[in-house]
This record gives structure tokens, C-alpha cells and sequence, in this order.
């Protein structure tokens, strides 16, 4: 704690709603899912959207040339994310990033994984394949996660237990179905998740 | 914004030639069209990588309230990144308020962090309780980053379920 942080004259009153002290921790969620399968749905249910971008400088080999020279031959890719914010109290901030699914977007995955809460793979029961990667992914990477699928109302029904068994998903994994329009059912998948984070966290068998 | 003005201007002296060897009139960056188009990553002179860690697109930032040595020679994003940082600021939350790239801010932030003007504030979990049966060989609660932090994942999920 730094406390000779504000010898700037004209550093306003502290205020004291604290939303606008700005957060003090925040965590991570990252919504995947196939194209359409309703990421943007469910992040605009529980927060306010918002637009975030990031210009990634790609390399053939990924190796850091660190020079001007180095970006003119690097490409840019642009990925466009589904991002928003649950203020909690106390300066706890909960970030939802809706992240694209194809695989050349896997280095912003990465990048969105690392120290995440968890994650949660949105899936449509007419394109189960499509959540594949993710979960695979997931696993690999030791992310919590939950399975939701998105009901669609064009879409036949499953229950869970056949969801599971169709995308061969650990027992331990939840599996639930949700409406990602509605706030209430969106909000139902993110306490799932943090549930299962939290036995996770306290489980022996997990690393990092 | 005023193409003029912009702070990003050195990619200018180092930006065009790299690529002027190429088919002339083709390939021209810059031109009276071009207003004030800059390239990404022209204002972290070409820098797509901080110099140190790689700043976590959550990282909180807060200004130092120092002065800068030379405030000229600050990018305009970065000024206006110290002046929101007055609060504590998300990096994902910058890059959205100020509507640049990530990237670009997390380089922009990384250079305000090795000159002192920023600061990334620490999350130390508050003492926690100590249980019972804690195994010896566990390491102090304060390293627990805040994803792994269970007294404040058991907030995040009150809180949630009572939204």
C-alpha cells in the first residue's frame, strides 16, 4: 500500500460513492461458443455492453521482433469482443469477455484464460460440434467451466444428462440449460460457474 | 481529433520508408486522404510488446500522481490514460473508454508503469480466515491470486445470486 500517492493539487475529494472509486479486484469470465450461439446474448443480459478491440500483430513464427521493421511485416488481425462489467460491492468487478470461436482468435484466448474465474461454453443442442473446441480447450488448460445450452425455441430438447453424454463431458462438469435472453437465467449459469470454481479452488486434485 | 497534432507522429519518420521500396504509388500509406488514419500501433512506435510482463487485460491501474518528466513527450492517449487512472482503471476498460486496441494500450500502459506514473494495484487478500486444518506446507493466503481466492469467489457468488 502506497500511501504517498496524491501530491497532485488539483486531486478532487475522494468521493464517496464508492462504484466510482473504481474497482479494487477484478475477475475474469470468458463466454465461448460457436458463431450465433448467443455469446453477445448472455454478456448483454447480466451487464452493459461494451465495445472493446484489440489489433493484434500476428508473426509467422510468434517470435518477438520488437522493431519497426518487425511490424511491417507482421499482419494484423482485428478481434472484436463481447465485453462487459458486474460491479459488485466493495470494488470487486466481474469482466464477461465474449470471445470469438474460431481458432486463429486462440492467442486472445490465451491471453483471456490465464487467471480466469472460469468460463462458460455456450452450446446450441442443432450444432453441438461447435462446442467441441472449446471444451477441449478448457480442459487442456485447466479452466473451470459449465456447460449452458442455449435454448432456442426452434431447437429439440435434451436434458442435461444427454448433453453430457453427447459431448462426452467430465461428470463433475455442470451441464444446465438457459435462456441467454433472460437476466435471470444468464445470472443462473454465471453462479454455477463460480460454484464450481469454488469447489475446484478448494478441491486437492487441482493445479493453478 | 486533429490529424495534425497527433502524438504518434515519430512512426511517421520510420513508418513510411520501411515499406517505400515496394511498387511506388501502390502501396502509400500516408497522403493528404489520409487524415487522421493512423496505423495501430504508430503511437507505440511500432511496440506491439510491453517491455516487461504482459499486463492481464484486468490489471487495475491507478496513477502514481507523480509528474511526468516530460510531459511532451507523452503520447495523448497516455495523458488521458494518467487522468483516468486518478480512479483505479481497468486496462479492459481504458482500452474501451479511450477506443483504442488493447494492445496498444497495454504497451501505452507499460510504458507509464516504467516510468512511475502508473502503478498496478496489488490485490493482497484480506487476512483470511484460518482454518482448521490448514496444511502446513500451503502458501501464505496473501500470494492466493484472486481467481483462486475462495473468500472472495464466496462474495462473488453471494453477491450474484442476490442481484
Amino acid at each position: 500500500m502506497s500511501s504517498a500517492r496524491s501530491n497532485s493539487p488539483e486531486a478532487p475529494e475522494a468521493p464517496a460513492d464508492e462504484r466510482l472509486d473504481g474497482p479494487r479486484v477484478a475477475l475474469k469470465i470468458l463466454v465461448a461458443g460457436g458463431f450465433g450461439v448467443g455469446k453477445t446474448t448472455l454478456v448483454g443480459a447480466v451487464s452493459e455492453i461494451r465495445p472493446l478491440r484489440t489489433e493484434e500483430a500476428l508473426t509467422d513464427v510468434g517470435s518477438a521482433v520488437d522493431d519497426l521493421d518487425g511490424v511491417a511485416a507482421k499482419t494484423t488481425t482485428t478481434v472484436a469482443m463481447d465485453f462487459g462489467r458486474i460491479t459488485l460491492r466493495d470494488g470487486v468487478a466481474v469482466y464477461l469477455f465474449g470471445t470469438p470461436g474460431q481458432e486463429r482468435f486462440w492467442f486472445m484466448w490465451n491471453e483471456l484464460s490465464r487467471g480466469a474465474l472460469g468460463a462458460v461454453v455456450l452450446a446450441d443442442t442443432r450444432r453441438l460440434m461447435a462446442s467441441f473446441a472449446s471444451i477441449d480447450y478448457f480442459e487442456r488448460k485447466g479452466t473451470p467451466f459449465v456447460v449452458a445450452v442455449n435454448c432456442f425455441e426452434d431447437a429439440d430438447r435434451y436434458e442435461p444428462p444427454e448433453i453430457r453424454t453427447a459431448l462426452d463431458i467430465d461428470p463433475h462438469v455442470p451441464v444446465l440449460l438457459c435462456d441467454a435472453r433472460r437476466t435471470g437465467s444468464a445470472k443462473e449459469v454465471l453462479v454455477s460457474l463460480v460454484e464450481h470454481a469454488l469447489r475446484l479452488a478448494g478441491g486437492s486434485g487441482r493445479r493453478g | 481529433m486533429d490529424p495534425g497534432d497527433t502524438p504518434g507522429a515519430p512512426a511517421r519518420d520510420h513508418g513510411v520508408p520501411a515499406r517505400d521500396h515496394g511498387a511506388p504509388g501502390r502501396e502509400r500509406w500516408l497522403d493528404a486522404a489520409a487524415g487522421p488514419i493512423v496505423r495501430p500501433y504508430a503511437v507505440t512506435r511500432g511496440r506491439t510488446r510491453p517491455s516487461g510482463e504482459p499486463l492481464d487485460i484486468v490489471t487495475i491501474l491507478v496513477a502514481t500522481g507523480r509528474r511526468p518528466a516530460e510531459p511532451g513527450r507523452l503520447a495523448r492517449p497516455q495523458r488521458r490514460m494518467l487522468a483516468l487512472c486518478r480512479r483505479p482503471y481497468a486496462l479492459a476498460d481504458l482500452a474501451s473508454d479511450l477506443d483504442l486496441p488493447f494492445g496498444v494500450i497495454r504497451v501505452l500502459a507499460g510504458d507509464l508503469l516504467d516510468s512511475g506514473l502508473l502503478d498496478v494495484q496489488r490485490w493482497s487478500a484480506p487476512a483470511a480466515v484460518p482454518s482448521p486444518g490448514a496444511d502446513a506446507a500451503a502458501p501464505p493466503p496473501a500470494t492466493v491470486p484472486p481467481h483462486l481466492d475462495q473468500n472472495l469467489l464466496r462474495r462473488v457468488l453471494d453477491e450474484l445470486r442476490a442481484l
